[in-house]
């Protein structure tokens, strides 16, 4: 089974009737994703792809038993739909939007955490299980079912490697977008405890990217946890302190948060680093071979 | 959005936080309509850090002083920005400085509020080297930053008598800054006492841009970290950061632009400039985005490096044609509609690629 979200999960839209909700309700749907509702206030009655829309979550669940959200909700309203979401204790819940204040992102992941609910994002591509499930705005042809769980803080770069891992036949179980932000909810500790007990996921591709200590992070916990073959790749290795990098998040601050800091940290917690994207699919071949998984 | 200090230092005001009285020039005259009391500072005015270094600081004993001191640092460019304005505050008799701040914890995705004895200096420099020196509490989002927190820390610190509870509520009003201006920090370097109390002598704040918003009354016009074609970009909707190399970059999304600049180096070449496009972009985003990176001094080629998800091929390579850029490009192209993209682009004579490094290597020789 992959991680987070499968063929079980029943996925609701928030802000359905948007341009954004509704062009990516369309496509969850065509890779084979369970909407079964949307939510926008003040046109429930109406559909989207065929898909009812209601005023309020707590309707939305009661009559199509929702069990996960996806926000397309514009940033001045976000914090109060995801309150709204994790009161109705769906999990997970993925939120697309970008730019949302980093005060409103702390309240998110707190309330979210005294819930004992999983955010992911904000500012994410979202969550696929190929073949499953997909709650996120990824491109649906460049996944395939695989064993490959995939982490990572940008979107592009996600495709990038999903692109290279379905080429090399190797696949993803999951892919996880944990999003461009200095606050988000899931991190790439919380993400690689799944895929190592995830049993369909054979290796660990996880992707970084300049600012925070997230990565030494995971170095660290890898270190003493992962059993799992994993490569990375960090971007940003150019990057000159104090910019912010297109990402909120990706800013190297005085001295801490580097590229470097990150590859030695994985480095040495055994982890083979990529010097390019395009690399990470070859080390994971040949890591898996070695050990004949 | 880094405020001024002086713009802090009238919210401390507000808040109740003690500053140095003082005012604002715009030029030397102005001192004249000033009522200054000597011995007094001139501190200049700059978003840049290490003004105090660059000489724009000076403690000046007569109006003469002054007004010579003041052309001084009027003439100066701290880390190439001019000085435009000096805050002009009383001198104190500092008996010992601390550092109070709030700023926001990734890792522990909370507010954390850290306070210090040794005040004045870089703080992460006292990280580094004297990590105990470093209280550090961190704030739970639904109560708050309460007193009584505030007076653990000033405990902590070895404050003792009266001064814990002045501490306290200087303490408690800058949270409420920090939560009321949606700041990423809100900082007092140093927050010194004197005879007469605490004061803040230095003020710092920084407010997330995404939260602008809320809070119309900040203008936005403080562009002075930016250079021309970055403020150019920022106004086109274009995530773009200038550096000094010879290959101009452009890309869809943040992480992908990072890693196309990361090529670039690996082959041998110097990226120009960092330009995300963003996710969606449209012919016209990419016309300006290479209208903007070709006019930057230097580049000798364009690496444009698009991946397709919600950003369709053949709108970007519309955009390519349109504009017809004279310095050379070098495209690496996939993702949705790309045989179209790939087709506009091939019939007006653009080489194309399909992977990330071959493009990055040419467009590296073509800078040659």
């Amino acid at each position: 089974m992959p991680i987070l979200i499968d063929d079980r999960t029943r996925v609701l839209v928030q802000n359905i009737t948007g341009r954004q909700g509704m062009f990516h309700t369309l496509h969850m749907l065509e890779c084979g994703t369970k909407v079964v509702a949307g939510v926008t206030p003040g046109k429930g009655g109406q559909k989207v792809e065929g898909v009812p829309v209601f005023d309020s979550i707590e309707e939305a669940v009661k009559m199509k038993k929702a069990t996960a959200s996806i926000i397309f909700v514009p940033a001045p309203f976000a914090l109060d739909a995801a309150f709204e979401a994790i009161t109705a204790n769906l999990d997970p819940i993925v939120i697309i939007t970008e730019h949302i204040p980093v005060h409103d992102s702390i309240k998110i992941v707190e309330y979210a955490r005294q819930n004992d609910v999983h955010i992911v994002g904000p500012n994410t591509p979202g969550l696929m299980s190929p073949g499953m499930c997909k709650m996120g705005i990824m491109p649906n042809h460049i996944f395939s079912c695989g064993k490959i769980g995939v982490v990572s803080r940008s979107g592009t770069l996600t495709y990038e490697i999903a692109s290279s891992l379905t080429q090399s036949r190797l696949g993803q179980s999951t892919a996880v977008g944990l999003g461009g932000d200095p606050v988000v909810g899931l991190s790439f500790t919380d993400v690689l405890a799944m895929f190592e007990r995830d049993g369909q996921t054979k290796g660990i591709a996880m992707i970084g990217e300049i600012g925070g200590n997230a990565e030494e992070r995971a170095a660290e916990f890898i270190r003493k946890n992962i059993k799992k073959p994993v490569v990375a790749y960090i971007a940003g290795r150019t990057a000159p302190p104090g910019k912010t990098m297109g990402h909120a998040g990706a800013v190297i601050s005085g001295t801490s948060g580097t590229a470097q800091s990150k590859i030695e940290a994985l480095k040495k917690a055994g982890v083979s680093t990529a010097e390019l994207p395009g690399d990470l699919a070859n080390l994971l071949m040949k890591k898996l071979r070695s050990k004949k998984l | 959005m880094k405020l001024y200090e002086y713009e802090a230092k009238e919210i401390f005001a507000k808040y109740g936080i003690p500053t140095q009285r003082g005012s604002v020039i715009g030029n030397v005259s102005e001192l004249e309509n000033e009522a200054i009391a000597y011995p007094a500072v001139l501190k200049a005015q700059v978003l840049v850090g290490g003004r105090g270094k660059a000489g724009g600081i000076a403690v000046v004993e007569s109006k003469e002083q002054a007004v010579s001191e003041a052309s001084r640092i009027f003439s100066l460019r701290i880390k190439g920005i001019p000085v435009r304005k000096i805050l002009v505050v009383d001198s104190v008799d500092i008996e010992k400085e601390y550092y109070l701040s709030f700023t926001v914890d990734r890792s522990e995705k909370k507010i954390v509020c850290i306070a210090s004895s040794s005040g004045g200096v870089d703080i992460e420099e006292v990280a580094r080297t004297d990590s105990k020196k470093i209280i550090k509490t961190y704030v739970d989002s639904f109560r708050g930053f309460l007193p009584y927190h505030a007076r653990q820390i000033a405990i902590d610190l070895g404050l003792g008598g009266d001064t814990i509870v002045q501490f306290a509520s200087i303490a408690t009003n800058l949270f409420r800054i920090c939560d009321e201006y949606d700041c990423e920090l809100a900082e007092i370097n140093p927050l010194a006492t004197t005879k007469k109390g605490f004061i803040a002598v230095d003020a710092k704040i920084i407010i997330d841009n995404n939260a602008l918003f809320r809070h119309k009354s900040i203008s936005a016009s403080q562009s002075e970290e930016y250079t021309e074609l970055e403020r150019m970009a920022n106004a086109a909707g274009l995530s773009y950061v200038e550096l000094e190399g010879t290959v101009a970059v452009i890309g869809c999304g943040a992480g992908l632009v990072m890693a196309s600049l990361d090529a670039v180096k690996k082959f041998g070449g110097e990226p120009a400039n960092f330009c995300d496009v963003g996710g969606g972009a449209t012919a016209e985003n990419m016309r300006q985005a290479l209208d903007i990176v070709s006019r930057k001094e230097g580049v000798k080629s364009v690496f444009c490096n698009i991946f397709g998800g919600i950003t369709r091929c053949d709108d970007v390579a519309r955009g390519i044609v349109e504009y017809n850029p004279v310095v050379p490009l070098s495209i690496r192209m996939m993702g949705t509609n790309e045989k179209e993209g790939i087709e506009l682009l091939r019939k007006a004579g653009y080489p194309v690629f399909d992977n990330m490094n071959d493009a990055a290597r040419n467009a590296v020789e073509m800078a040659r």
